[in-house]
């Protein structure tokens, strides 16, 4: 900020006028709501919002004690974390495949990352039907090679693995499209190196690639968690509506359902306030790599 | 050696196919029986062709489901926020680079601080709020909270940053004011980040789900992705061709957007990670 070559222009009122509209919307829309979901949060409503009373901190107590509650903090962690570890390792994957000294690059990047276009959605209908048991395309293929036709959304592990899968589905395509970049921005004198010391491609990828690739990593780490964290509303809510029994019940969706179909707003604020410093910590870690990689010269 | 190379290429070549494959599938599969009647699709063993019903499903979901109706909302809420937006944030970058103020290094932090804050963390609080302001079930409530975001202001910024300095100094030396500097120069110079910008704010704001299924009651208000909600929970719902030719024309926009203007799209992803 010391030295600004660009900063040619001084008048007392004009960049606060220029910024008016941007921190007006900021405030308004979201520190405010913010502080307010913290404030919210102490409280416990009732009688559909008309009756409020301060309680503290008997909302958090609530959320890190009650069973149900810790199931739901569970069901986030799994899936949260299935679904960032595929949608990486698969994207990492098909990257690599992308970048080989092969023909039709072009063609199979596009045909890989389309997908990213799709709303959540539009995804979760489309699966809904796919695994759905009786005219879904999925049981009869499974039924035509293997004579089983599993009850996809009412199984607890087969739900939660449908959802998964219907999420990494989305969210390959955005993980491709950071992963080619980052294979074609690689030095090349580096991998060479590591090719005429007779590495295997094998060794190579591990000990030469996958580090150069590290802090492309991170940023798709803190993406990928951010989109299973929030993105993931439509899937829950179309494909399973948490259940069964609670199975697939993640935090954005049971904070929906707190705040908005059971009118416990204080709950729904509480997990908000332990999804907000989730973000937080994830965001640290993501200006901390950005740091990291100016200095690095990337 | 030779042959070893030509069988490892080709085994690339192999596991690409099958990646492409599996990932147009899903909507492939949703194309076919967006075509066909409730008794094509539960026929055993399903056919994958084009059914009966091709025109009849689209007709049937755009008008007695009023999906054309979503796709109007939709259209006219995303384009009012990428205009918006755009233009907020290019006022807002314009004051952050070419101004010396005081405070200015606070400002820049307070905005940054924003991008911890995603819309789904604060939905009750913010829902309370539109409901005090009487936004409630409007178009204010899923426009107006949107049209400004750390993310637009720091595209812009880095764009600015990137433009030689010493441009800015000809400008003021032959007498242009800022405002003139900014719309005769800077905002030419930037139609690369404008397009990068729009698509993807234009795509963010088409996909959006929670927060008009909060703030929406009126159906005749609906945006299209709750549209698609209401279609797989109405009286109707086991017609899977309706359900999926809904998905088909939700899903077209974006992905027509996407397929024309890849190249934005992609710049835009690489500024956004700069930020």
């Amino acid at each position: 900020m010391a030295n600004e070559p660009h900063a040619a222009y001084k008048n007392p009122f004009l960049p606060w006028l220029l910024l008016l509209p941007t921190l007006v919307i900021l405030v308004v829309f979201l520190y405010w709501p913010t502080i307010d979901t913290f404030r919210l949060s102490l409280y416990r409503v009732a009688f559909l919002g008309l009756k409020k009373t301060f309680v503290g901190l008997a909302n958090y107590r609530e959320i890190f004690t009650n069973p149900e509650y810790l199931r739901i903090f569970w069901n986030t962690a799994v899936f949260s974390a299935a679904v960032v570890f595929f949608s990486m390792a698969v994207g990492l994957f098909l990257s690599v495949l992308v970048n080989q000294k092969i023909g039709g690059k072009r063609f199979y990047r596009l045909f890989l990352i389309w997908p990213y276009a799709l709303s959540p959605a539009v995804a979760g209908v489309i699966f809904l039907f796919l695994f759905n048991p009786q005219a879904g395309i999925v049981n009869y293929f499974l039924d035509t090679l293997f004579k089983v036709r599993p009850d996809w959304l009412t199984e607890p592990i087969l739900a939660m693995s449908v959802l998964i899968l219907a999420a990494v589905w989305k969210n390959v395509g955005y993980n491709v499209v950071f992963y080619v970049a980052g294979l074609q921005n690689l030095p090349g004198e580096v991998l060479e190196a590591a090719l005429i010391d007779g590495a295997s491609p094998w060794q190579r990828f591990w000990h030469v690639t996958f580090p150069l690739l590290a802090p492309m990593t991170l940023f798709l780490l803190v993406m990928n968690t951010i989109y299973a964290f929030f993105d993931a509303f439509p899937f829950v809510d179309l494909l399973t509506k948490g259940g069964p029994n609670g199975a697939t019940n993640i935090l954005i969706y049971n904070i929906y359902r707190d705040g908005f179909e059971f009118f416990k707003t204080g709950l729904a604020a509480a997990q908000s306030v332990v999804l907000f410093i989730a973000v937080v910590l994830l965001t640290i870690v993501q200006l901390r790599w950005g740091e990291r990689r100016t200095h690095l010269g990337g | 050696m030779r042959a070893r190379k030509r069988l490892q290429v080709l085994i690339v070549h192999l596991l690409l196919i099958l990646a492409v494959v599996a990932v147009a599938a899903p909507v492939v599969f949703a194309f076919i029986f967006s075509t066909q009647t409730p008794a094509e699709i539960f026929r055993y063993p399903p056919e994958f062709k084009i059914g009966t019903a091709l025109l009849d499903n689209y007709r049937v979901v755009w008008n007695q489901y009023h999906l054309g109706v979503y796709m109007k909302n939709s259209a006219i809420i995303a384009i009012a926020v990428t205009v918006g937006k755009t233009i907020i944030s290019f006022l807002a970058a314009l004051a952050l680079v070419y101004f010396r103020f005081p405070l200015k290094g606070s400002v820049f932090i307070f905005i940054l601080l924003t991008l911890m804050m995603p819309t789904e963390i604060i939905i009750v609080a913010l829902f309370d709020l539109v409901t005090k302001i009487g936004w409630s079930n409007s178009y204010a409530a899923l426009i107006v909270p949107f049209l400004a975001s750390a993310t637009g202001t720091f595209l812009f910024r880095q764009q600015f940053l990137q433009i030689p300095p010493s441009l800015v100094d000809a400008a003021r030396i032959d007498g242009a004011g800022p405002l003139r500097f900014a719309f005769a120069i800077l905002l030419p110079m930037s139609m690369n980040v404008i397009s990068a910008m729009a698509v993807i704010q234009f795509v963010y704001m088409w996909n959006q789900y929670l927060w008009p299924l909060i703030v929406i009651r009126d159906g005749s208000k609906q945006v299209v992705q709750v549209g698609l909600r209401m279609l797989t929970s109405g009286q109707d719902a086991t017609n899977w061709g309706i359900v999926m030719a809904g998905a088909i024309v939700a899903l077209l926009p974006a992905l027509v957007l996407f397929l024309l203007l890849q190249e934005q799209f992609a710049r835009g992803f690489a500024l956004s990670e700069e930020k």
